[in-house]
């Protein structure tokens, strides 16, 4: 279980051009979750993924995790129970190891780094069942190069080495973003797959609203830093794009017209 | 070029590799380009000189040179992340430091002549051998180091060095500080930086304060010819290959010398290689482009 109370993160404080990302962020995830996050340019999303991993400090306010608060622990150290994916697929992965070394280095995430051999016969074994797992042939390909992967491979290895070792916690941000659509569909049904299976409490940035519908148990609309909007499975079943356009509209007094946050 | 002159090169070509192979790791591994490696150099041979003329063994003389390199990489590597200071000004300023920390550790003189003092070059004399000890002295140990440093970096925790080089995020988010890795790559390619220095100042029975300049662009030389000439793919082979090159480089210089060239003009010369060397991947688009441009 996730629960952020008070959240507040500001870019730049004291300066000009003094930014406040996160407003007083309160939110509670229950275990095995998966929270859709929509909200229109610079609303904070990427800014709560990123103070949840520790790659900001936060200003103010608690993170805590499992009853554990983490607020203060770097960000290699949280990475023991959160898994993450990002919107550039060349930020997941290192492009000149090959396919295994890239899944050993997650899956040794728990475990002491000393002079062990990098990759055991075992687990060898184990990251082929798994990549074949993804039915992208990557299990043929596991001493090839990660730099020789396309987009949409390299995120699906990513979203496999964010997910080898069972996160409490996994964190996509606009994972499929960068990908042509055929690809993204891809990736998504992966990532509903995999959260699914392993019931991986997972947060998902989408600029999709569509998308943010109809994945997950439970959508949140971010803007300007606060949370204006938090639909359980239920009131999404009642939802629309149309009704959820308006309801930002009304809520955050602005339109979305010239908004990335599109209809698709 | 003499015969004599031929085996001379491929020895400081073998003996050089091992700083070569310490280049390696900064700037392949880590891709960081350290500069601590001029000054890590000679803290090895002044190390050395200074155990083997007071009598000490000359083994032990590499393993002492090997912990006080890593402790200048350590050095460097903290500055860097610890205070924020740029990691290659980070080097610049501990091989300036290690000037003065050279001339303490050599006892004040700026030079030291080890007369008839044991190297490990020499502990052959008295075996069938002893005509080619030196290169089989050589040989050896960079065989030793070369395969030491393959099966690091297959273990669990050179994976983790390699991954730091290449995506410090990715690095992170695997639950790596990547801060130490840094620590122990620089901390290992200036130990083996040191090794070369130490073994170095035994070959040439002489240890001099002003022996390690330029010293890291030898070794980018090294790493580079041997990426052209032999290739980067698979590890052992790339290993291999800063070996190669560096010896390549020490013919390089040997066949420059024999068709005339002074030897004050070394340096620039060096320089002249490795300038080409790393622009080439920018002069071959250039030229790619050109011709498109001429094409369409
Ligand atoms: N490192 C940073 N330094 C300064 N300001 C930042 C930084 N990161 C984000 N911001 C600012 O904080 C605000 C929130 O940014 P954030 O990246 O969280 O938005 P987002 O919801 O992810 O938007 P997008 O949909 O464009 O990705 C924006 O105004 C942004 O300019
Ligand atoms: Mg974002």
């Amino acid at each position: 279980m996730i629960q952020i109370t008070g959240l507040t993160k500001i870019f730049d404080r004291g300066t000009v051009s003094e930014k406040v990302a996160l407003a007083n962020v309160n939110l509670t995830f229950t275990a095995g979750e998966f929270v859709t996050i929509i909200g229109g340019n610079g609303a904070g999303k990427s800014t709560l993924l990123n103070c949840l991993a520790g790659v900001y400090a936060v200003d103010a306010g608690v993170i805590r995790l499992d009853g554990n608060d983490i607020t203060g622990l770097p960000e290699y150290k949280r990475a023991r129970w959160i898994g993450r994916v990002f919107q550039d697929p060349s930020l997941g992965t290192a492009y000149d190891m090959t396919i295994e070394e890239n899944l050993a280095i997650a899956y040794h995430k728990n475990m002491r780094r000393g002079i062990q051999p990098g990759i055991k016969k075992a687990e060898r074994q184990h990251f082929q069942e798994r990549l074949a797992a993804l039915g992208l042939g990557l299990e043929n390909r596991m001493k090839d190069k990660v730099g020789l992967l396309s987009g949409g491979q390299r995120q699906a290895l990513t979203l496999l080495m964010a997910t080898i070792v069972k996160p409490r916690l996994l964190l996509l941000d606009e994972h499929t973003a960068s990908l042509d659509p055929a690809t993204a569909k891809k990736v998504l049904q992966l990532t509903k797959q995999l959260v699914t299976d392993k019931r991986l409490s997972t947060l998902m940035i989408t600029h999709n609203m569509k998308e943010a519908l109809a994945m997950g148990t439970r959508t949140i609309m971010m803007h300007n830093g606060e949370v204006i909007l938090d639909l359980d499975d239920e009131e999404r079943k009642q939802m629309t794009v149309e009704k959820l356009v308006s309801q930002f509209e009304s809520k955050s007094g602005s339109s979305l017209n010239n908004d990335r946050m599109l209809l698709l | 070029m003499t015969l004599l002159a031929l085996l001379g090169s491929i020895e400081l070509g073998l003996i050089y590799a091992v700083m070569a192979l310490g280049v390696f790791i900064s700037f392949r591994t880590l891709n960081t380009p350290d500069l601590t490696v001029d000054g890590s150099f000679v803290l090895g041979a002044a190390v050395s000189a200074v155990i083997c003329s007071s009598g000490g063994s000359p083994f032990a003389a590499l393993l002492v040179a090997f912990v006080f390199g890593s402790l200048a990489g350590t050095v460097t590597s903290l500055l860097n992340t610890k205070l924020g200071i740029q990691p290659l000004l980070s080097g610049i300023l501990v091989m300036l430091a290690l000037y003065s920390v050279n001339l303490r550790v050599m006892g004040g003189r700026a030079n030291i002549h080890l007369m008839n003092s044991p190297s490990i070059f020499n502990l052959w004399q008295v075996a069938y051998f002893a005509k080619n000890a030196k290169l089989i002295t050589a040989t050896l140990t960079i065989f030793i180091i070369l395969i030491l440093l393959y099966f690091f970096l297959q273990t669990r925790l050179g994976f983790a060095l390699r991954a730091t080089g290449d995506n410090e995020t990715m690095v992170r988010a695997a639950g790596i500080n990547s801060d130490v890795t840094k620590l122990i790559g620089l901390a290992l390619s200036n130990g083996l930086v040191a090794v070369s220095g130490a073994m170095i100042a035994q070959y040439q029975s002489y240890a001099d304060v002003g022996m390690g300049l330029g010293m890291v662009v030898m070794g980018l030389a090294s790493v580079i010819i041997g990426e052209v000439v032999f290739g980067v793919k698979p590890l052992l082979r790339r290993l291999l290959a800063v070996v190669l090159g560096s010896v390549l480089y020490r013919l390089i210089i040997a066949f420059a010398f024999a068709m005339g060239m002074p030897a004050n003009d070394l340096k620039l010369v060096s320089a002249i290689i490795v300038a080409i060397a790393l622009s080439t991947g920018t002069l071959k688009s250039a030229v790619l482009k050109q011709k498109r441009h001429l094409q369409s």
